[in-house]
């Protein structure tokens, strides 16, 4: 009875190792949940995670939420159904997590998030977390800015989305650089929601209302499209872009680097969409058994100015 | 029974201030729609003396009372079709997506084809017309409620033209596409030229043919109307169809305007603006009375507010509070009850201030 016994768990554990081989001999699969594809931005995301897989051979389950938490949280309990190797989450907002993310965690299968954040009260939910760091973009930024005004600038501000959490941190970031020079302040600040129509509109009316623009040494927008617009907005009041005025944001779109490499922007700090190639390698990591992987891996992009602007324009549109 | 009452009331007004007007009761509809205007200009001022100022630069004119007028555009085409489509009992919630279709057909035209201007701009007016018609079958035909039939098209049409776009912002560089939104004529804008044509042209239509009021008859009662002799879905049909080409054409000089067409925000909401500045310029939802000239001052209301929130410096998170506050007092003005109300305290107020003083 007793080796009957015996003998089936070996069984079982020759059955079930193998299959762990088998596993392990065919390619690795992951799920990603991405919010959609609402930006330029977030299709270069996209496209740069599918193109990893592919040159690393991983079986990429790609699913877009169309900015619907519940479709994620739907993707990924498919995910878990289908018992992917690893999930990796683009999540669209931050709260309400927890469930799904147990649910993956009782698989055994890790989960890594990337770009915006998510809010749990249990760490040991997710591998960790990959992103940019919001604050540290708006220091860069303010740092340029500063070192190329001798820190006597009068700015006007375009913020992002009221509440959005990369408008409210790449301000307090470039906010906290300010304060270091007291000759620098920030003169006028309204939300052109991110867009590049809304952009153009507020720094119409910032135009007027700073004497023509005469008033205004720099513009600082929190992402590149709604510098662009304000950038046609400066150009039609009669004022050069670049130099009548500087010109800094964050994002690096492909459009950016030519208005850049063109003269009419100054600097922006790249919110690298290239976030496939990290997560596959921490994944790469923890299912070869390394479990010393931090709970936050920084990747926060390098700060383009004009110098570079024209090689890196070509660079992102030849690909 | 009603409705159909006070509908009858409201044509013989409004045949009343076509036909005589100076009489007091057309010109007090006009009376605080513009007094709510003046007030928020009268406000810019304070907030910033040049606000008046006018100077003529690059062969057109330029400042702050140009831009108020240049950027309530688009949103003044789409009240100028939506007026119409109010006007017949329905509404429209697909103009804001459509003005992303045209946008994005017109983006990719340039792009990818060597067509000439007219005829990109002939295919941009061309889907707004589809998809106008699509929305006015749903209604009229398929007697589909307006509401839940143009639903479909705000939440599709979007999609639609963010697969047109494959999900990118479509950037080109055509000056003679971008004149639309940016070029100047006569010392104008051209968009604004284009609303005044698109007004003209419309009041023409509306008010020297019989066409207006057969829309006032539909929206007021459409039954009655077809025993009449109206065709009544061929009139719904006709002004959803008009309002589609108002939004390919506002959804035109948006992407003319920033030279891109931006699928995910082009024209996002707008559709709220727009049926809010019909309502401010004193239509009635459920049909029968409409002016173009209110719709437009409607239009120059909001735009007004947002340029003077901008101007004003106000931290951003107050925008759509202070927003909501400026658009309720108008309407609270145009209410006679509430006008009525106030004045009967007017009195009180004075006796006890009188009494203060004593």
């Amino acid at each position: 009875m007793k080796i009957k016994r015996l003998l089936g768990a070996t069984a079982m554990l020759v059955l079930s190792s193998s299959l762990a081989l088998s596993s392990l001999a065919r390619a690795t699969t992951i799920g990603f949940s991405q919010v959609g594809s609402e930006s330029g931005w977030r299709s270069s995301f996209s496209e740069s995670v599918k193109q990893e897989a592919a040159a690393r051979k991983i079986d990429l389950k790609f699913a877009d939420a169309q900015q619907k938490q519940e479709n994620q949280i739907r993707a990924v309990r498919g995910f878990i159904a289908q018992r992917v190797d690893a999930i990796i989450i683009a999540p669209v907002v931050e709260t309400g997590w927890a469930p799904v993310l147990r649910e993956a965690k009782r698989a055994r299968i890790p989960v890594v998030i990337v770009d915006r954040n998510v809010q749990l009260n249990d760490d040991s939910l997710f591998l960790t977390r990959i992103a940019s760091d919001f604050t540290e973009e708006g220091r860069k930024v303010a740092r340029w800015l500063m070192q190329k005004t001798d820190g006597n600038c009068a700015i006007v501000e375009l913020q992002g989305t009221v509440g959005a959490t990369a408008a409210i941190d790449r301000a307090k970031g470039f906010n906290e650089v300010l304060a270091e020079y007291p000759a620098a302040k920030i003169i006028r600040s309204q939300t052109a929601e991110f867009t590049r129509s809304k952009g153009k509109e507020v720094m119409e009316s910032f135009l007027k209302a700073e004497q023509g623009g005469r008033n205004i040494c720099a513009l600082w927008a929190h992402n590149d499209e709604m510098a662009l617009g304000a950038i046609q907005a400066i150009k039609e009041a009669g004022l050069k872009p670049g130099q009548d005025i500087l010109v800094v944001a964050v994002d690096g779109v492909p459009d950016y680097f030519k208005a850049m490499a063109d003269g009419e922007a100054n600097a922006t700090v790249e919110l690298d969409p290239h976030l496939g190639g990290p997560a596959f390698d921490v994944i790469a990591a923890y299912l070869s058994g390394d479990k010393s992987i931090p709970k936050y891996i920084n990747n926060t992009g390098e700060l383009f100015s004009q110098d570079t602007a024209a090689a890196e324009y070509q660079k992102r549109t030849n690909k | 029974m009603k409705q159909t009452q006070s509908c009858a009331d409201s044509l013989q007004q409004a045949r009343l201030a076509r036909y005589s007007p100076g009489s007091i009761k057309a010109s007090a509809r006009y009376l605080w729609p513009l007094a709510a205007l003046m007030l928020l200009l009268a406000v810019n001022l304070l907030l910033d003396a040049s606000f008046f100022q006018l100077s003529f630069q690059d062969g057109r004119l330029y400042g702050s009372l140009i831009d108020i007028l240049n950027r309530s555009a688009p949103v003044a085409l789409l009240a100028i079709g939506m007026s119409l489509v109010i006007a017949t009992g329905g509404i429209d919630l697909s103009v804001g997506a459509v003005m992303a279709i045209a946008g994005a057909v017109c983006a990719n035209l340039l792009l990818q084809t060597e067509l000439p201007l007219a005829l990109v701009i002939a295919a941009g007016l061309a889907t707004g017309i589809a998809a106008g018609l699509i929305n006015g079958t749903l209604v009229s035909y398929l007697k589909i409620q307006p509401i839940v039939a143009t639903l479909l098209l705000m939440v599709a049409g979007r999609g639609v033209a963010q697969l047109i776009n494959q999900g990118q912002i479509v950037t080109f560089l055509r000056p003679d596409f971008a004149w639309l939104g940016t070029g100047s004529w006569l010392g104008l804008p051209l968009p604004i030229w284009l609303v005044i044509g698109m007004f003209a042209l419309s009041q023409l239509l509306l008010r020297r043919t019989a066409l207006g009021l057969f829309i006032e008859a539909v929206g007021c009662n459409a039954t009655a109307s077809r025993y009449l002799g109206v065709n009544d879905k061929a009139i719904k049909l006709f002004v959803y169809a008009f309002a589609g080409f108002c939004a390919a054409l506002a959804g035109m000089i948006s992407a003319a305007d920033i030279q891109g067409s931006d699928a995910n925000n082009a024209g996002l909401w707008l559709e709220l603006d727009a049926i809010l500045a019909v309502v401010i310029g004193g239509a009635v939802l459920s049909g029968g009375r409409f002016s173009l000239l209110l719709s437009v001052i409607g239009v120059l209301i909001i735009q007004s507010l947002s340029t003077t929130i901008i101007v004003s410096g106000v931290p951003a998170k107050f925008n759509l509070l202070i927003k909501a506050l400026v658009v309720l007092l108008v309407l609270l003005l145009q209410s006679d009850k509430f006008r009525r109300q106030l004045s009967s305290w007017l009195p009180k107020l004075r006796k006890w201030r009188k009494g203060d003083k004593a």
